[in-house]
């Protein structure tokens, strides 16, 4: 059986631990102390660690990731920089520890934004802090800079560790998810993970979808994107901000999970738990998104809306894997817009969501493509408040009627009561009557 | 008061090695050989008779009946269970302990736990424990004057009653203790605690063992917040119960779930008020029920009750009052010691009170507040109004009032549907534990013959910087250095009998110990020098490093100096001892001077909220905080800073939610939202009162800081009732209820 192979810290390792052991544990049993276990859940950022390649670097919790996934790549640490690094020492001398057990994930956190850039929040969107309020956080952040190191790159390959599969090809994972259909599939792990972070589970078979070339990348086509099942919403994140048809998506995709997520948690992923707050969900059914799917059958193309059946379920076959999604562009002169409402702006969940797709024929709308998480089973479109809107101008008045004309029946959680939910999502169409008719105003709290 | 080191802005003593992660946590400490490990199989119901518990095989189960002492963690009272008998009070509550040699088998044994439990309706509101008169702490009231003729004869009566709710504590690192059983029912305990003693205490209590036969040892905690007082000793009784019957060492770490499961939080309240009055504002008479959700047991509820009391008028008055306040008993996990210790909650009152009067009489509530502001408490002791309108003052100013209020009132006028508000906020909160015994401290001071110096006392390091401030003190003393100051773990073995890290005590307690042992061996190597020095004692000055004469001669370094005493056979080891003077309460009479000093602080916030979804932003907050001569600035104002963001959380955006059965749906941060860095406001200027002196018997005339802050976040809800224009506000002040608010206004 082979072993897994990773750098850490930029020397070779080989790893005998079973290939579901979590990052995190691996790392405290060696004796590497620094990344903490806070929730076991992605949501606290205590046990960040960077997962460099060439000169990228993306943070992750590796209290979600297990060793089998890291197979081949490069690992930095909190040990890996060492206690005269700039980053440990801007933060050591600018106050910004109290209790300090948060802050070796916040290092790596800001050691990683000190190469990827942008805006610091959202750099620290997956850390929690329970001491400081933050502010000496950022402000030793704002003297940081990058220190230049790059790490070697990453070239996938196809391994089996016991009954961990790392297919390298769709033909080898087609293969696969015949041979073992009761196999788990996974690709980032951030919804998965947690049955081996929380429920220390040790499953049989996976089938780990993350290295399998066809379905990498966001490819970006005349009409539409084509984002692989195994492509990182960092990367569709990348592509959308590249791209103007898409750049209105950017701060509702900067909202979905954290950085940290965001470097593992995939699409397809998405897709396949298909949760009904799961936020990737509206914006391809508001955009009409076609899912791929291959099986030993061959290849089949679904339309969204039929691929999401309902709480959790989706129309995969036990002998299918998504491959990728292509998501069609808005049309020219289309309003595209993406709402989310949560307790906290930054790593939750959403009690409502709301994706939009607004054509228009002169001032009036031709057509509305509406679509709300939080709000049902599934996501799921609004066509009587699509049809509402259709033929009018889109003001304050018709967002008004399209919101009466609303026709959920929410669920009643700690996320959110029915009728807060039903409400919200009303003023959402109202917000989005207001991005249309007054550009010139900010539509809500956040700057 | 010249000093070389007190007072200046050190950092935290652990600061470089948290960044580096070489700081050690409990759980980065190497486990000792043959090291098991414990996980908790928890009630999944809210209340019910157990009859039974069907255990997974091939772990090692430790149920009541293998409790060698007695079954109780109670830290205060008597009679609160470690491990549920007959019957089960609360969804989270611990019915056997799993043990086996690797977590991952103890975490799934108590996962797989089946218990057998009758269900029993749960009471699960404060109302329906009111009703039936259920309560943990029965009503303590405060009065003054005929409350009834007072409220009739006033020209303006209202009503009001709303809500506050309860908070997880959310330390990073999660509730731990590894107990290492030694010879003759001896036990070791590592534990994350603010209290070692009481861990002491409750751990022999449950396995029957004096108190001298268990050491409790704790270098740092990875946050506390008063989470890690009462709740921390039955965890470590839980894991030395497990070592004592398996003779292993036992770890016992609970996860993120069983944690928030499983121990208690912040007191919810219930407040129902009347008052009167007078055409100006003035508040003439104030009928008031302050009503905290204890949860099944009384835990510290009694100590949170007193708080919320003495904190109801926070720094206002009124000439007839009579405030009543109790804690009920529901079917919650039980409801524990959370930074400001019903403090926060009580002095949410007047705010509401306030501003309902200010909407009804027509009034603006920045007059009501400098009207009704008040020289003693209605228990009788004194305030200073002059320095809370000192730092209200100076807040505004600071926020420049005038010209947000004007911003806020122009951006309303234009914008359709996003409203800014703008709120103030100021108090006085008393520092000192409500029971005055516990106002005590011991420290044990060892100089070397090398010259450094090693300081232990009975205060425990969760990050608020007590161990640098404590060490700051006694580097005064000997005028060393700070480094030269070598910190030990709070350990049961050198401090004995020690109250826990709390109520803002930490510094003020643990400092003038320190200083008591430090000046007990300075004495002694002063009298040594001046022998050498051909001097008097005191005219001795110990600074730089050295011990110094009078008229400028050479005197020798404060090494040669402790060697010296060493061969002239003169003790370089002291312990010092502290008890806070003054203090007193007659419980009788509900009248007394229960805190040794009030530190006072004021708040501006600015908010922007969304009336389409109720979401909102503080935009600004502008805090003062009046530290006296603080000990270390810059860990005061990391305090302040911290404490405001945390009641942020507390008031806007944390909130537990039970479903109809009362079991606890918010048990991890995907659902329990504690603010992130966003969350901040874009402007937060913190700084604290300059010019500001404690009273005198204050150490280096400092003042506390630990919890006080948190209240300001109070003038982020008050800002939202502005936005809003609703003067009562259900709190958390959640989106939900916001828009909720604003259809009903």
């Amino acid at each position: 059986m082979a072993s897994i192979e990773i750098t850490l810290n930029g020397a070779r390792r080989t790893i005998e631990a079973p290939p579901t052991t979590t990052l995190l544990d691996w790392l405290r049993a060696e004796g590497l102390t620094g990344a903490k276990e806070g929730c076991a859940e992605g949501d606290c950022g205590a046990c960040t660690v960077v997962i460099e390649a060439g000169a990228s670097r993306r943070p992750v919790n590796a209290c979600l990731c297990v060793l089998g996934q890291m197979h081949g790549r490069a690992i930095r640490a909190v040990e890996g920089l060492g206690r005269d690094h700039p980053v440990v020492r801007a933060l050591a001398e600018g106050g910004a520890t109290q209790c300090g057990f948060c802050t070796p994930g916040i290092v790596m956190a800001a050691w990683a934004w000190t190469r990827s850039g942008g805006d610091p929040h959202a750099a620290l969107a997956g850390n929690l802090c329970r001491c400081t309020g933050y502010r000496p956080i950022l402000d030793a952040m704002a003297a940081m800079s990058d220190d230049g190191e790059t790490a070697p790159g990453f070239a996938a390959a196809s391994s089996q560790f016991g009954g961990f599969h790392l297919p390298a090809t769709l033909e080898e994972a087609v293969a696969l998810r015949a041979a073992f259909p009761d196999a788990m599939l996974l690709a980032g792990g951030t919804d998965l993970g947690l049955r081996f972070s929380e429920h220390r589970e040790h499953p049989a078979e996976v089938i780990c979808l993350l290295n399998v070339r066809e379905m990498q990348g966001v490819t970006v086509g005349e009409a539409c994107q084509r984002i692989g099942a195994a492509a990182p919403y960092a990367e569709w994140l990348e592509a959308c901000r590249a791209d103007a048809r898409f750049a209105p998506l950017v701060p509702y995709l900067e909202r979905l999970g954290s950085r940290q997520i965001r470097t593992l948690g995939t699409v397809g992923g998405n897709l396949g738990t298909a949760s009904p707050i799961g936020d990737a969900l509206p914006v391809l059914l508001a955009l009409g998104a076609v899912v791929e799917c291959a099986s030993p059958r061959g290849a089949r193309r679904v339309p969204v809306e039929e691929f999401l059946l309902g709480y959790r379920r989706n129309a995969l076959a036990s002998d299918e894997i998504i491959v990728a999604i292509e998501l069609p562009a808005p049309p020219p002169g289309a309003l595209l817009a993406a709402e989310k409402l949560s307790r906290r702006h930054d790593q939750d969940i959403s009690a409502v969501s709301l994706a939009a797709c607004v054509e228009f024929a002169g001032e009036t709308v031709s057509r509305a493509r509406l679509a709300f998480g939080g709000m049902a089973a599934t996501a799921m479109r609004a066509r009587e408040a699509e049809a509402v809107l259709t033929g009018r101008s889109l003001d304050d008045d018709a967002a008004r009627e399209a919101g009466a004309a609303l026709r959920f029946a929410p669920m009643d959680d700690h996320r959110g009561a029915a009728a807060y939910r039903l409400e919200a999502a009303r003023g959402l169409l109202r917000r989005l009557a207001l991005r249309h008719a007054r550009p010139d105003l900010p539509a809500t709290v956040h700057a | 008061m010249n000093t070389a080191i007190v007072g200046h802005a050190l950092r935290h003593d652990s600061a470089l090695r948290h960044a580096s992660g070489e700081a050690r946590f409990l759980d980065d400490l190497p486990e000792p050989a043959g090291t098991w490990h414990a996980a908790l199989a928890l009630s999944p119901v809210a209340h019910g008779r157990l009859r039974g518990l069907d255990l997974p095989e091939g772990v090692r189960a430790i149920l009541p009946a293998d409790i060698p002492g007695q079954n109780d963690i109670a830290p205060i009272g008597h009679g609160e269970v470690l491990l549920a008998e007959t019957l089960v009070e609360h969804h989270g509550q611990p019915l056997a302990i799993l043990v086996a040699p690797t977590r991952d088998a103890a975490l799934r044994a108590a996962a797989a736990a089946r218990p057998r439990i009758e269900t029993l309706p749960p009471v699960l509101s404060i109302e329906a424990a009111l009703e039936t008169g259920s309560f943990l702490v029965p009503p303590q009231i405060i009065a003054e004057g005929d409350v009834e003729a007072a409220l009739a004869a006033a020209p303006h009566r209202l009503t009001g009653e709303f809500r506050a709710g309860g908070q997880e504590h959310f330390y990073l690192e999660g509730q731990i203790a590894l107990a290492i059983p030694g010879e003759e029912g001896e036990m070791l305990v590592h534990s994350s605690t603010q209290h070692p003693t009481e861990v002491q205490h409750v751990v022999a209590r449950v396995l029957g063992e004096p108190y001298h036969r268990v050491t409790v040892q704790c270098r740092r905690l990875g946050g506390g917040f008063g989470g890690k007082e009462s709740n921390a000793s039955w965890v470590a009784a839980a894991a030395a119960l497990a070592a004592r019957v398996t003779g292993h060492p036992v770890k016992l770490r609970l996860s993120r779930r069983a944690d928030m499961a499983a121990t208690g939080k912040r007191h919810p309240f219930l407040y129902r008020w009347q008052a009167g009055f007078d055409e100006e504002g003035r508040l003439l008479a104030l009928d008031a029920t302050l009503a905290a959700d204890g949860g099944h047991s009384l835990d510290m509820s009694g100590g949170v009750v007193f708080r919320a009391l003495t904190h109801a008028l926070n720094c206002y008055g009124a000439p007839a009052l009579r405030v009543l306040a109790c804690a009920v008993k529901t079917n919650h996990v039980s409801n524990t010691a959370f930074r400001g210790f019903g403090g926060p909650q009580g002095a949410l009152l007047m705010e509401d009170v306030l501003h309902r009067a200010a909407a009804q009489l027509g009034h603006d509530v920045e007059s009501l507040r400098l009207r009704n502001l008040a020289d003693r408490t209605p228990y009788g002791q004194r305030l200073e109004p002059a320095l809370t309108r000192r730092v209200l003052a100076e807040a505004k100013a600071d926020a420049e009032w005038d010209r947000l209020r004007a911003e806020a009132a122009s951006f309303n006028a234009e914008h359709p549907t996003l409203r800014k508000g703008v709120g103030s906020f100021c108090c006085a909160f008393g520092i000192a534990f409500g029971i005055p015994h516990l106002n005590q401290a011991g420290a044990l001071v060892h100089v070397y013959t090398d010259g450094s110096i090693r300081l232990a006392h009975g205060g425990t390091e969760m990050g608020q910087g007590l161990f640098i401030k404590v060490a700051q003190v006694v580097a005064e003393v000997f005028g060393m250095p700070v480094e030269a100051v070598g910190l030990a773990p709070t350990s049961t073995a050198e401090i004995p009998n020690t109250s826990a890290t709390a109520a803002s005590t930490g510094s003020d307690l643990n400092g003038w110990a320190a200083h008591a042992a430090a000046m007990a061996v300075r004495d002694r190597m002063a009298e040594v020098a001046a022998r050498h020095l051909r001097c008097t004692p005191e005219s001795l000055r110990f600074e730089d490093g050295h011990v110094l004469p009078p008229g400028g001669n050479e005197g020798m370094r404060f090494g040669e100096l402790a060697k010296l005493c060493w061969r002239e056979r003169v003790s370089l080891s002291a312990t010092g001892f502290y008890r806070t003077p003054d203090i007193h309460w007659d419980a009788g009479r509900m009248r007394g001077e229960p805190f040794f000093y009030f530190t006072y602080g004021a708040a501006v916030a600015e908010v922007l909220l969304d009336t389409l979804t109720g979401e909102h932003r503080c935009l600004s907050a502008h805090l003062v905080q009046d530290c006296g001569r603080s000990l270390n600035p810059a860990i005061d104002l990391g305090q302040i800073e911290g404490a405001f963001v945390q009641g942020m959380g507390w008031l806007t955006s944390e909130e537990l939610w039970w479903d109809g059965d009362g079991r606890q749906r918010t048990l991890g941060p995907s659902t329990y939202k504690i603010p992130g860095s966003r969350d901040v406001p874009p402007v937060l200027r913190a700084r604290l009162l300059e010019g500001s002196e404690a009273r005198a018997g204050a150490l280096f005339r400092s003042k506390a800081v630990g919890e006080p802050p948190l209240l300001l976040a109070t003038a982020v809800v008050n800002a939202l009732r502005d936005a809003t224009g609703v003067p009562s506000l259900g709190l958390p002040a959640t989106a939900e209820r916001l828009l909720a608010a604003i259809r009903n206004r």
